[in-house]
């Protein structure tokens, strides 16, 4: 399993890898947004929480179609399915490796982001934990929907409209956790929720995700 | 550990391809596939190594012995050679990446990306690939696929140790490996029937045959 890990992060890593992508993507969103909604006003602090877990989520999805469309294409999905390891730990370390190398930088530029956005200063810490208790759910359903679109030829698209709507809870939850955070109010009820999206999601779709695997390789 | 086939039938796409097919192979020996293509050769080799379920029939085979080298060779451009041999060592639990390299003529080349190599040294190392799973039974997709005449006599020495080890292999070929002691399967006699002459097998052959 750490093998399969550290090959994918290497992989990452190296030229044409695809890193930086989702991290650029970010950037440029929270740079732009305020050019695009002015200066004048509240409005920029109090929709900052809504675009950044929204910027986050988008990153998130741009990189999705990697994570088992490579290794279809090249037939090393086919050896791995035939190796000692079970589909069911390639796909939750292959769901790791992407959340290293999307969830967690984005994690820890949030912030950094927050005051271009003129984010509240209460705000900031809730911004880092609902992103950090987040961001693995993405990338969990999200290699359930790459999952699902293996061996389609640019499914890029079709995986987009799957897993938005399944992203959408995430969404909600992580915005309100940082919206209640940024305005002094209780968020535990979204914090709870949002914590219990990302385990349910864990626990649950790697098996779903293998399945599919199994079917989309016959 | 012996692969056993019992009345498999096969399909691609949903259409069956094979029907009938019976046939045993043993440690230390090799079967080579023959046939036309699009005869199946290698839906029965998915089939064989658990990628598709078989339509009828029984496959006798542990899952755990199998190696499986497809058309695809599974390498990673941006890894070096030794890279790729160690990680499908990691994940086989082995420790042959340099035996594998000696073997396939590779280690003058292990510090090269997979990237930057000729069509021939690339089938090479997906070859080498399967002497680090340390699996027995070998289910070889054409591996001779792009190599020149010195490797394939090279590739054809290396499944004659494997299977002298007690290995067994399975191998779809048109070309002499040089296996002498290796059966030949010829797949043509097992293709199956298509649906248009009637679900009922054999009525097309029967009546035009």
């Amino acid at each position: 399993m750490g093998a399969l890990l550290s090959r994918d992060l290497r992989l990452a890593m190296r030229a044409g890898g695809g890193f930086g992508l989702g991290l650029a993507f970010f950037l440029l969103l929270a740079v732009l947004v305020p050019l695009g909604v002015g200066p004048e006003g509240g409005t920029l602090g109090r929709i900052a929480p809504g675009i950044l877990w929204v910027g986050a989520l988008l990153a998130c999805l741009l990189s999705l179609d990697r994570i088992f469309a490579l290794d279809f294409e090249d037939g090393s999905l086919d050896l791995l399915a035939t190796s000692p390891m079970p589909l069911e730990a390639v796909v939750a370390v292959k769901a790791l490796a992407h959340w290293m190398v999307t969830g967690v930088p984005l994690t820890l530029v949030a912030p950094v982001l927050g005051v271009l956005l003129n984010l509240p200063v209460e705000g900031y810490g809730w911004l880092v934990l609902s992103l950090a208790l987040g961001t693995p759910a993405l990338s969990v359903i999200g290699a359930f929907g790459a999952a699902l679109v293996v061996g389609v030829k640019r499914g890029g698209l079709l995986l987009s409209l799957l897993v938005l709507p399944l992203y959408v809870p995430t969404l909600i939850f992580g915005a309100e956790v940082v919206k209640r955070g940024a305005a002094g109010l209780e968020v535990a009820v979204p914090l709870l929720l949002l914590a219990g999206i990302t385990l349910a999601a864990g626990a649950l779709l790697p098996f779903a995700a293998a399945a599919a695997i199994r079917i989309n390789l016959r | 550990m012996e692969l056993s086939v019992s009345d498999l039938a096969v399909a691609r796409g949903g259409l069956r391809v094979l029907e009938g097919l019976s046939f045993r192979l043993a440690a230390g020996r090799a079967l080579i596939l023959r046939g036309p293509n699009g005869v199946g050769k290698t839906t029965l080799l998915r089939t064989l190594a658990g990628l598709q379920p078989p339509l009828v029939g029984q496959v006798s085979l542990p899952p755990e012995a199998i190696a499986y080298a497809a058309h695809a060779d599974g390498l990673k451009a941006v890894l070096t050679v030794a890279e790729n041999l160690e990680f499908w060592a990691a994940i086989h639990g082995t420790d042959r990446v340099g035996r594998a390299l000696e073997e396939m003529n590779l280690v003058a080349l292990r510090n090269r990306l997979a990237a930057n190599l000729s069509a021939g040294q690339k089938r090479r190392l997906g070859l080498a690939r399967l002497l680090v799973t340390g699996r027995e039974m070998w289910l070889l997709d054409e591996p001779t696929v792009s190599l020149d005449a010195a490797s394939v006599a090279l590739f054809g020495g290396v499944v004659r140790a494997h299977l002298a080890a007690g290995g067994a292999a399975l191998i779809a070929t048109h070309i002499d490996l040089g296996l002498a002691e290796a059966e030949v399967l010829e797949l043509g006699p097992y293709r199956a029937k298509s649906p248009a002459a009637g679900g009922a097998r054999g009525d097309f052959d029967e009546v035009f045959g």
